[in-house]
C-alpha cells in the first residue's frame, strides 16, 4: 500500500510517496534521494543509518517512517551552512576521522547532538556518545579528536584547520590544508 | 607567454612567495604532510556515492537463494512457480554459469550458482530478478530445491581422517588424495633437527586461533548493465576490479574488452572484497538476459555467510634457543581450517609459514601447513593475510623462551634482531626500523617500571611482527605491468591521476594526490584521481597484500617525473638556467638558488603551458614491476611471501584481568610501526590504530563460530552485528601510534606498507600481557571471560592438586 506524506527534512518541507511498511531510511534513500544515510545492518545494530530527530539521534532503519511525520528531521545532507561544510564535517577530514565514510554520516549526527547539548564535551562523554555506532576503520581515536577539534572551533569561532595545526605544530599549516570550500574534490568514476 | 592572459581569473592555492625560500630548504612540500584527503569532505558531507547509493532507470533486484544444507547434492531445483509470480523476471541457477572460477588460477573450485553440491550452509544455489526486493524475497520461498545431504564436517581433523575421503567435500586433484585436503607445504630451511638437539632451551606449546570475519560496514553490492552496444558495465564494492574484470568475462563467456568494471566508494573491505563472489555474477548474467539494470544488496547475514575471514589455525609450535639467547631452531605444524572453498587458500597455506621468518634471525626454520575444506563458509585473507595466526603462537613462543632465558623479552628480541640482509627462507630485507619500534613502545609505555611489577590483575606484554609491502608477483601468472598510472597535466594547471588502485579507505587516491603534488609543484586542490574504472585506468592488480603505495606509488612517481622534467626544462631554457636549479613546489616553478627572486618564479600552470608550447600537450604513463633477481630463494614456493619492502611493527599492551570475572580490559595498545616513510603521517596512524583495533578485537572479542548438534549444526553462530560482537568507542583502549621511518630504497620516497603489518602484534601482545597479570599462559583465542575464567580455575585446580600431592 502507498500512502503520500509531509516530512520536515533538512528545513525543507516534502510531500513524498511512500510504501507504508517503509522505515525512515527507505524514505530518505530510495523514496527521496538522499542518501548520505546509510544501511549497514537494517536492524539497529550498526548506526551508520543515524539521524536526528528535533535534535536527538535515532536509527532511522528501525523507525516506521509515520513516527518521523512532525519531527524536524537532520540528516548528513543537513549539517552543512550552505556551501560551508559543519566544522565537525571540516575536522573528520582534517584529522582522518573518516577512512572509508561508510559509518561517518551517522557518527556526525550523533556527534551533532553531542555537541548541541555539550559545548566542551570530555573524552569520555564523547565516547559514550558514539557508542551506538560501529566504526570499523579507525579505533574511534581519530573520531574523538575530531570531535574535539569540532568542539573547540564551535565554542571559540577558530578555523579547525587552525586547531589541527597548532595541534600538531604543522611547517605550512594555512597552505598544507585548502580551506573546505577548495579541499580536492573526488572525482571517483562512480559520481558519473 | 603571460598565465593571466590565457586564465584572467585563476585563484592560486599557492604558497605565499615569501614563503618560497621555507620551501625550496625542504626536502618535500607535500610528502611528510599532514595533509587533506583527496575524499574526505565528500565522505563527511554525504556527498560520496557507494554502490547501494546507485540507481539506474528500470533497475531490477536480485536475491540469492541459499543452501540450507551443509553438504548435500542438489538433485533438483524447480524455478516454476517463482517464475510464475508477478514481477518476476529472470531466475537463474547453477547450469546457467557452468564455468568454475576462483581467483587462485590453480584452484578454481567455485561455481557462482552450486552446480552439483552445495557446501556450506549460505552457499548460492538459485538466484532471482524482480521488480523489487520484496517480490525477489517472495519469489526465493518459491524455488523448490531437493537435497540429498551428505555427511558433513566441522573440524578439519575430522575432515582429515582416512574415513573421510570417501565422501569428500571436493573431488580430489590427483588420484589416491583426500579430497578434503587443499595444499600441503612442507618446507625446512637449514638443519632443524640438528639445531634443535643442541638447543639449551627448549619451549613447545599448542595454539589456537579461532577464526575472526572483516565485517566491513558496508555490505557487498552489485549493479550491472547491459548496453545496447554490447558492452556490459558491473558497479561492485570490491577491492580488486581487474581480477572481477576478468573472472566475469571468463565465468560469462564474454569478450574481457566488452565488459567494464567500476568500484564506486568503497565501505570498508578489509580483504573480505578481494575476490569475486556469487553477487557479481548473478547480476551480470541477470542484466544480459532481463534487458535491463540489476542491482544485489546483501543483507548483513549474507555478509557473514560470504566470509573469506581469517583461517582457523592449530598451531603446534617448538622453539629452541641458546643460552646466550639466539633462536636456534623453530618447527612448525599447522592445520588451516579452510571451510568450503579454496579461495586464496593455496597462498594463505604458504603465508601461514613463510612469512614468520623476520624480524628475528633464527638458524633454522621448518614449517608444515596444511589446509583443509570444511563445510563452513570460506576463508580468505583478511587484513594481515595467512600471518596473524602463526604470529600469534610465535611471539608467545618468544615470550616463553626469554623467560626460561631470565630475559627480559624486549632485550630478548634486541639481541635476536636480524637487521637487513637476508632471512632464513632468503628473502631480502633492504631496511629495517625493528628496533626503533621496539624501543618507541619501551619508552612510551614505561616498560621499565612495569613489567613483572604491577602486581596480580595487571600485567603489560610485548610482540613484534614483519609484514610484505605487496607480493613480488601476480596471482595470474604474465609479465605485464603489476602497477601503473597515466598522469595527465593541463595548461590551467591542472593534474590528473588515472589510476587502477582501489581506494577503500585506506588513502591510495589521496597518496596518488601527494605524490603528484610532490613531483609537479602543483597545490592539492589542483589535482584530480581517477582509479578502479577499467574503462578509464590502466590495470591495476587491486588493494591486497599490502601493494597499492609501493607499487602504484612507484608508478605514480615514474609518470609525474617524466613531465617534471619537461616542465623544468622548459621553464630553465626561459630563465636561461640548468634545469636542475628549476624547483616545482607549493604551486610555483621557481630558481632554488635564489627563491626570493621574482624575475625567476612563475605560477605553476605558467610553468606548464611553456612546457605544453615546447613538447605539445603534456602526459605520461608510468608502471611498476617488482624487482625479480635475487630477491628471493630459488626454492619451490620461495616466491611466495617475496616482497620489494618488508614494513616492521612492535606493540605493547598493557591489560588489567579480573580473576574473579575472567574478564580482560586492555587499557592501553602503544603501536610503533615502520612504514619506511610517512607520505601523509595522518593516514599511516589511521593505518596503525585501525590495525590494532582489529587485532584487539580479535584478541579479545570477535569469533565467526558454527552451530553444532543434530538440529543448527554448520549454522553461524551469530550472524549479526549484534551478537558479531565488533568493538564500540566504549571497549576500545587507548591507541598510542608511533611512526618509525626506516626509508627503504624500493619505496616510492622510502615508504613501505602501513595498513595490516600493524595488526599482527596485537593479538600476542594481549596474550603475553595476561600472562604477565595472572602468571597463566592462555594459548588459545579469543580471550572471552569464560575462556579466561576457566583457566584460571583450571591453573588454580592444578596447583591445589599440586600441593595435595
Amino acid at each position: 500500500m502507498k500512502d503520500i506524506i509531509t516530512l520536515h527534512i533538512n528545513g525543507d518541507e516534502l510531500e513524498v510517496g511512500v510504501s507504508t511498511h517503509f522505515t525512515l531510511l527507505e524514505t530518505l534513500r530510495y523514496a527521496l534521494g538522499l542518501t548520505g544515510s546509510k544501511q549497514g545492518c537494517d536492524k539497529g545494530d550498526c548506526g551508520t543509518c543515524t539521524v536526528l530527530l528535533d535534535g536527538q539521534s535515532h536509527l532511522a532503519c528501525i523507525m516506521p517512517v509515520y513516527e518521523a511525520i512532525g519531527h524536524e528531521i537532520t540528516t548528513v545532507e543537513g549539517l552543512a551552512d550552505g556551501r560551508t561544510p559543519h566544522p565537525l564535517q571540516d575536522a573528520f577530514d582534517l584529522c582522518g576521522a573518516a577512512q572509508c565514510g561508510f559509518c561517518t554520516p551517522g557518527i556526525l549526527c550523533s556527534s551533532y547532538g553531542l555537541l548541541a547539548e555539550k559545548a566542551h564535551p570530555s573524552r569520555d562523554e564523547i565516547r559514550r556518545a558514539l557508542s551506538g555506532n560501529l566504526c570499523r576503520c579507525t579505533g574511534y581515536t581519530k573520531i574523538f579528536e575530531a570531535v574535539e577539534v569540532a568542539a573547540e572551533s564551535l565554542r571559540s569561532g577558530a578555523d579547525p584547520r587552525d586547531i589541527v595545526a597548532e595541534r600538531y605544530d604543522l611547517a605550512f599549516p594555512s597552505r598544507s590544508m585548502q580551506s573546505a570550500a577548495c579541499a580536492p574534490g573526488s572525482t571517483g568514476a562512480s559520481d558519473a | 607567454m603571460r598565465n593571466e592572459d590565457l586564465f584572467p581569473l585563476q585563484e592560486v592555492t599557492a604558497d605565499a612567495p615569501e614563503r618560497l625560500r621555507e620551501v625550496a630548504e625542504a626536502e618535500f612540500r607535500t610528502i611528510g604532510g599532514r595533509n587533506r584527503s583527496t575524499d574526505g569532505l565528500h565522505k563527511s558531507t554525504g556527498k560520496a556515492v557507494y554502490t547501494d547509493d546507485m540507481t539506474f532507470p528500470g533497475m531490477l533486484h536480485g536475491k540469492i537463494l541459499r543452501s540450507t544444507e551443509p553438504h548435500a547434492r542438489i538433485l533438483s531445483i524447480d524455478p516454476a512457480k517463482a517464475l510464475e509470480l508477478p514481477g518476476v523476471y529472470e531466475v537463474i541457477t547453477g547450469k546457467d554459469m557452468p564455468t568454475p572460477y576462483g581467483i587462485i588460477p590453480w584452484t578454481p573450485d567455485e561455481h557462482a550458482l552450486a552446480l552439483e553440491k552445495v557446501r556450506f550452509v549460505g552457499d548460492a544455489v538459485a538466484c532471482v530478478a524482480a521488480i523489487d526486493e520484496e517480490t525477489a524475497n517472495t519469489a526465493l520461498g518459491l524455488i523448490e530445491v531437493e537435497y540429498e545431504p551428505l555427511r558433513y564436517y566441522l573440524d578439519p581433523e575430522e575432515a582429515l581422517a582416512p574415513e573421510a575421503a570417501a565422501t569428500p567435500i571436493h573431488e580430489p586433484r590427483k588420484p589416491g588424495h583426500n579430497g578434503n585436503v587443499l595444499k600441503r607445504v612442507q618446507l625446512e630451511f637449514g638443519p632443524v633437527d640438528e639445531k634443535m638437539e643442541k638447543a639449551d632451551v627448549l619451549v613447545e606449546g599448542e595454539y589456537f586461533f579461532h577464526g575472526t570475519t572483516h565485517t566491513p560496514i558496508e555490505p557487498h553490492c552489485a549493479i550491472a548493465r547491459m548496453n545496447q552496444n554490447g558492452l556490459l558495465e558491473v558497479w561492485s564494492a570490491t577491492q580488486v576490479p581487474h581480477y572481477l574484470h576478468r573472472e566475469i568475462a571468463r565465468v560469462l563467456g564474454l569478450d574481457v574488452a566488452k565488459v567494464r568494471v567500476v568500484q564506486p566508494t568503497v565501505g570498508g573491505a578489509f580483504g573480505g572484497k578481494s575476490e569475486p563472489f556469487d553477487l557479481e555474477f548473478c547480476v551480470a548474467l541477470l542484466a544480459i538476459r532481463t534487458g535491463r539494470p540489476v542491482k544485489i544488496l546483501y543483507t548483513r547475514e549474507e555478509v557473514f555467510y560470504s566470509h573469506r575471514g581469517r583461517h582457523p589455525m592449530k598451531m603446534s609450535y617448538r622453539v629452541g634457543a641458546s643460552r646466550d639467547g639466539r633462536i636456534l631452531a623453530v618447527d612448525a605444524k599447522t592445520i588451516l581450517d579452510g571451510g568450503a572453498y579454496a579461495s586464496f587458500g593455496l597462498v594463505t597455506t604458504y603465508y601461514s609459514g613463510q612469512l614468520l621468518t623476520a624480524p628475528y634471525e633464527m638458524d633454522s626454520y621448518r614449517f608444515d601447513s596444511t589446509r583443509v575444506y570444511t563445510n563452513k563458509a570460506p576463508c580468505g585473507p583478511k587484513r594481515g593475510h595467512g600471518s596473524v595466526q602463526p604470529r600469534f603462537a610465535f611471539e608467545i613462543s618468544l615470550d616463553k623462551v626469554a623467560e626460561k632465558l631470565g630475559l627480559d623479552p624486549i632485550e630478548f628480541r634486541r639481541g635476536v634482531f636480524m637487521g637487513t640482509g637476508r632471512t632464513v627462507n632468503e628473502f631480502r630485507v633492504q631496511s629495517n626500523g625493528f628496533l626503533e619500534c621496539l624501543e618507541s613502545v619501551e619508552r612510551a609505555s614505561g616498560w621499565m617500571n612495569k613489567f613483572r611489577k604491577m602486581g596480580y590483575g595487571r600485567g603489560i606484554g610485548v610482540a613484534g611482527s614483519c609484514y610484505i609491502s605487496g607480493t613480488n608477483y601476480p596471482i595470474y601468472p604474465n609479465p605485464l605491468p603489476q602497477a601503473a598510472v597515466q598522469v595527465q597535466v593541463e595548461r590551467s594547471g591542472r593534474v590528473t591521476v588515472l589510476h587502477g588502485a582501489s581506494e577503500i579507505g585506506q588513502g591510495s587516491d589521496s597518496t596518488m594526490a601527494y605524490i603528484a603534488c610532490e613531483e609537479l609543484g602543483v597545490p592539492l586542490d589542483y589535482v584530480r584521481v581517477f582509479s578502479a574504472d577499467t574503462d578509464l585506468v590502466p590495470v591495476d592488480l587491486g588493494a591486497y597484500s599490502s601493494r597499492e603505495t609501493v607499487m602504484v606509488g612507484n608508478a605514480c612517481v615514474m609518470g609525474c617525473r617524466e613531465i617534471g622534467e619537461k616542465v623544468r626544462g622548459s621553464v630553465a631554457s626561459e630563465w636561461g638556467i640548468e634545469p636542475s636549479h628549476v624547483r616545482l613546489a607549493g604551486g610555483w616553478a621557481f630558481d632554488r638558488r635564489d627563491p626570493a627572486s621574482p624575475e625567476r618564479r612563475m605560477p605553476i600552470a605558467q610553468a606548464f603551458q611553456f612546457a605544453e608550447a615546447e613538447h605539445g600537450t603534456l602526459g605520461a604513463v608510468g608502471h611498476y614491476n617488482t624487482p625479480k633477481e635475487g630477491v628471493h630463494g630459488e626454492y619451490r614456493g620461495g616466491t611466495i611471501g617475496a616482497s620489494p619492502a618488508y614494513s616492521f611493527t612492535a606493540h605493547v599492551a598493557e591489560v588489567d584481568v579480573d580473576p574473579e570475572t575472567g574478564f580482560v580490559e586492555v587499557k592501553t595498545i602503544w603501536v610503533a610501526h615502520d612504514c619506511g616513510r610517512a607520505l601523509n603521517p595522518v593516514l599511516v596512524e589511521g593505518q596503525i590504530e585501525g590495525s590494532a583495533y582489529m587485532g584487539y578485537a580479535e584478541a579479545i572479542l570477535e569469533e565467526q563460530a558454527y552451530k553444532t548438534g543434530e538440529h543448527q549444526g554448520a549454522l553461524h553462530d551469530a550472524p549479526s552485528l549484534l551478537d558479531y560482537r565488533i568493538p564500540t568507542s566504549l571497549d576500545c583502549p587507548e591507541f598510542v601510534s608511533l611512526i618509525v621511518e626506516s626509508i627503504d630504497p624500493e619505496g616510492p620516497y622510502g615508504a613501505k606498507e602501513a595498513g595490516e603489518g600493524p595488526l599482527h602484534p596485537s593479538l600476542p601482545a594481549i596474550a603475553n600481557a595476561i600472562y604477565d597479570a595472572i602468571g597463566i599462559r592462555i594459548d588459545s583465542l579469543p580471550f572471552t571471560p569464560d575462556r579466561v575464567w576457566r583457566a584460571i580455575r583450571d591453573a588454580e585446580a592444578a596447583k591445589s592438586a599440586e600441593e595435595v600431592a
